[in-house]
């Protein structure tokens, strides 16, 4: 039984709300409001993410439509996605890496400055997906820590979309101090990262 | 010998030539290849490629897999474009087993194909508009390929790597709502499409930037291997729909662009003309479609019950049908000793396929005929003695897909 | 005059002798064996003539057939003369512990990456190749996988048990058939099956 698709056979209305970020907690006064800055700067950055796509394969092209106007990821503070690593906070790891491409991830990772995150999309990214072969790395984390995983061959750009609202969830919750703590250290280490 | 200023260390060598990495990751190369070019200025002395970067040895896992197993591997050769190398290897089956289709099943894979054909060379126009700076046209075209893709979702579920169809068809009937998709599709897109023109095709920067730049004669775009639309823009009217019919292309009338000097703006006109084309091709093929009515309108398959998986209703439902299920997924099926060659022309030029079957239940070798592969070769002629900005048009242009390279 | 294939068998054993063989047709397409010193002046002719020209490499693949013994390695050309639209297929065969063949890149360009990548595979060297070295494997790999001999799945890791997931030890690799003629359908309900060669 196929389900009518909105965009294309029947029109719906615009929604008149639209979303906007709650408030933390805190005590409020007149003209002052008073929260712990973890909260204040948790709430800046998960909602002005700049991703870095590593685009490698088909789960590029999803990427590309969740980029589109269809599923619009710059409604989510993602409008600039930059190739730089010096200037991103997001790297999203987007299909398949080889062996031969793990170095090259290692060293985009290791460009970026603090804070950063992963998020390894779609299931060669996550696990080496359906190619369990002699020259594909079985799932990015063997080189990096990642923080999200994306599965799906490749995920809807609904499920990136889900990801990166998980991945927002992660960037507002995070202490200031973590990047500082003996455990984050103890998994660069474990990674080789110093 | 020039006066220099700065003191140059013991035993250094001096170049004239600057070493730039081009890639593996970078904004402007779509996929993941390596060029490291020797500048002179501006100018490229020398391009060296390095690929294999996504190699994931489909050759050799589709050694260990049986022939419904491989279909989601040759999805992601050409991943734009991917309903064509899922046909392209259902077809070299059918050549192999000798099953030959009924009419309106070829109709509609070619209604499919050339969707999939749309799919791709708008991808790969509008990102050469991306590489000159002009990111609108980009974001207006990627909307019908969201129509492109819930035509396919209504067909066989999937968006992007299709795995679409059988051997000797399809797994369902077109519905009347992925008709009515299709409708809407050709509908809305020749609009779109000429409003995309209109930005590109007499704008002045655009000529000015890809007119002239990344020429090829035919000679040596033949004697490169050259295929598809790369082929057409150096002058050569080679297509593989024309020389050697397959699902029944024969039955329709289309015009082969062709453009003159091989530059990036014959490139991109051939591109642009070869959509028209295929919008053309769908039309057609959506009439004749439509004029089988009763008992015909309902023929999506071939009657090789031995080859096509049975539906799922019986499947789900009486052991016979359940075992065959099995045994044809698992490979146990009647496969003749052999060897074929077949191609198809995909986004890129003519896709092939080299099976060699010695009757056990996986291919003994196959090998993929990929056409970016083969062009790729070219590129250091293609740059040679240009500047660097015309090489990133010259990449983007040539519409190089990693997957499809590195196989 | 049309261009068949018994006017190219006819042509070439005129030129060569007897020195090609094994012509054979399968689906269509002209077959057949050139010993592996013979390929560029084969080549050659097929290009030059004016007749035949077969002036367009579609491409070039490597086989390995382990159990035949001083003709493992397979190198097989497709050429097609697209004036007559005609595909022929070439095939010379190679000893494993000299796999040495001629490079046809003076003749055609596209064959420069097409031997790098079958070399990567195969380990096939190609005499006179301008940059003969790997490709798509990473450069320190020190095998050529594409042999048989050679497993499909990264033999480094620990968290998979292959047995379990039908790969490799009792089972095979799952490239034979496994049924062997016998089966559990009733003969009425076989859908049309006649004489299965069975390898």
């Amino acid at each position: 039984m196929a389900r009518p698709v909105a965009y294309n056979l029947i029109k719906k209305p615009l929604e008149p709300d639209i979303s906007i970020a709650e408030m933390p907690e805190g005590s409020m006064g007149e003209g002052f409001f008073a929260t712990t800055l973890d909260k204040v700067v948790g709430l800046a950055r998960k909602n002005s993410i700049w991703p870095l796509p590593f685009a490698t394969s088909c789960c590029g092209i999803e990427f590309m439509a969740t980029m589109g106007s269809h599923y619009d990821l710059a409604r989510f503070g993602s409008e600039r996605v930059g190739f730089s690593p010096r200037q991103c906070d997001l790297l999203m790891v987007m299909g398949t890496i080889a062996k031969k491409m793990g170095p090259v991830v290692k060293q985009v990772y290791l460009q970026m400055a603090e804070p950063r995150w992963v998020m390894a999309v779609g299931a060669c990214a996550c696990s080496g997906g359906i190619f369990d072969t002699y020259s594909v790395l079985q799932g990015i984390d063997q080189v990096v820590p990642v923080d999200v995983y994306v599965p799906g061959c490749p995920p809807r750009p609904e499920a990136i979309i889900d990801g990166i609202l998980l991945v927002q969830e992660l960037v507002g919750k995070e202490s200031v101090r973590r990047r500082n703590s003996e455990q984050y250290k103890a998994l660069l280490e474990s990674y080789g990262i110093q | 010998m020039p006066e220099h200023h700065i003191k140059l260390p013991e035993g250094s060598i001096e170049k004239t030539t600057t070493t730039l990495n081009l890639g593996p990751t970078h904004p402007a190369t779509h996929g993941v290849f390596q060029n490291i070019l020797e500048l002179d200025g501006e100018r490229i002395v020398s391009a060296e490629q390095t690929i294999g970067y996504i190699h994931r040895a489909f050759e050799k896992i589709a050694e260990r897999r049986p022939l419904y197993q491989i279909t989601p591997l040759t999805d992601r050769l050409n991943y734009c474009s991917s309903p064509i190398n899922n046909m392209g290897w259902h077809t070299t089956c059918e050549k192999l087993l000798k099953i030959s289709t009924p009419k309106r099943v070829d109709y509609l894979r070619v209604i499919i194909m050339e969707l999939a054909r749309i799919a791709d060379h708008l991808i790969c126009n509008s990102i050469v508009g991306v590489d000159t700076g002009a990111y609108t046209g980009f974001l207006y075209l990627m909307q019908y390929r969201e129509l492109i893709y819930e035509i396919w979702e209504e067909v066989c579920g999937s968006r992007l790597t299709t795995n679409i169809g059988r051997i000797g068809g399809f797994e369902r009937n077109f519905n009347d709502i992925a008709f009515q998709k299709l409708e809407k599709f050709l509908e809305e897109y020749p609009q779109a499409l000429r409003e995309f023109e209109n930005l590109f095709q007499r704008n002045r920067i655009f000529m000015e930037r890809l007119q002239g730049t990344g020429t090829i004669s035919a000679e040596r775009a033949l004697n490169y291997g050259f295929t598809g639309p790369n082929l057409r823009a150096a002058g050569v009217d080679y297509d593989v729909r024309v020389h050697s019919p397959y699902c029944s292309y024969e039955d329709f009338e289309f015009i082969i662009p062709v453009g003159t000097t091989g530059d990036n703006y014959d490139r991109w006109m051939v591109r642009e003309q070869e959509m028209w084309q295929s919008l053309s091709i769908i039309k057609q093929a959506y009439r004749k479609v439509q004029d089988f009515k009763g008992a015909e309108a309902d023929v999506y398959h071939a009657d090789v019950p031995e080859y096509y998986l049975p539906p799922k209703e019986d499947v789900y439902t009486k052991m016979e049908a359940l075992i065959w299920h099995f045994k044809i997924i698992m490979g146990e099926i009647n496969m003749p000793v052999g060897e074929v060659y077949h191609s198809v022309e995909g986004g890129n030029g003519e896709l092939g396929f080299y099976l060699i079957s010695d009757g056990g239940r996986t291919p003994y070798r196959l090998h993929f005929r990929r056409p970016c592969f083969i062009y790729y070769q070219a590129f250091e002629e293609l740059v040679k003695g240009s500047m660097l900005s015309d090489a990133i048009i010259t990449l983007s242009s040539l519409n190089l897909i990693a997957g499809e390279m590195d196989s | 005059m049309a261009l068949t294939n018994d006017y190219i068998k006819q042509r070439l054993i005129e030129k060569f002798g007897d020195q090609v063989g094994n012509f054979s047709e399968p689906y269509g397409m002209l077959t057949f064996e050139v010993p592996k010193d013979l390929n560029l002046k084969v080549l050659n002719f097929l290009y030059d003539d004016e007749e035949l020209k077969f002036r367009f490499l579609t491409t070039l693949a490597g086989v390995h057939y382990p159990h035949s013994k001083g003709r493992e390695l397979a190198v097989v050309y497709h050429l097609h003369n697209l004036v007559d639209n005609v595909r022929i297929r070439l095939k010379i065969f190679t000893d494993v512990n000299q796999p040495d063949v001629y490079t046809a890149t003076g003749l055609f360009s596209a064959a420069n990456w097409l031997e790098r990548e079958t070399y990567d595979f195969y380990g096939i060297n190609f005499v006179g190749h301008p940059n003969l070295k790997r490709i798509l494997n990473v450069d320190e790999m020190d095998y050529f996988p594409m042999r048989k001999e050679y497993p499909l799945e990264d033999q480094t890791r620990i968290d998979k048990d292959d047995e379990m997931f039908g790969r490799g030890g009792m089972l095979g690799f799952g490239t034979e058939r496994t049924d062997h003629g016998q089966s559990t359908l009733a003969e009425a309900d076989k859908p049309g099956t006649e004489g299965r060669e069975i390898v």
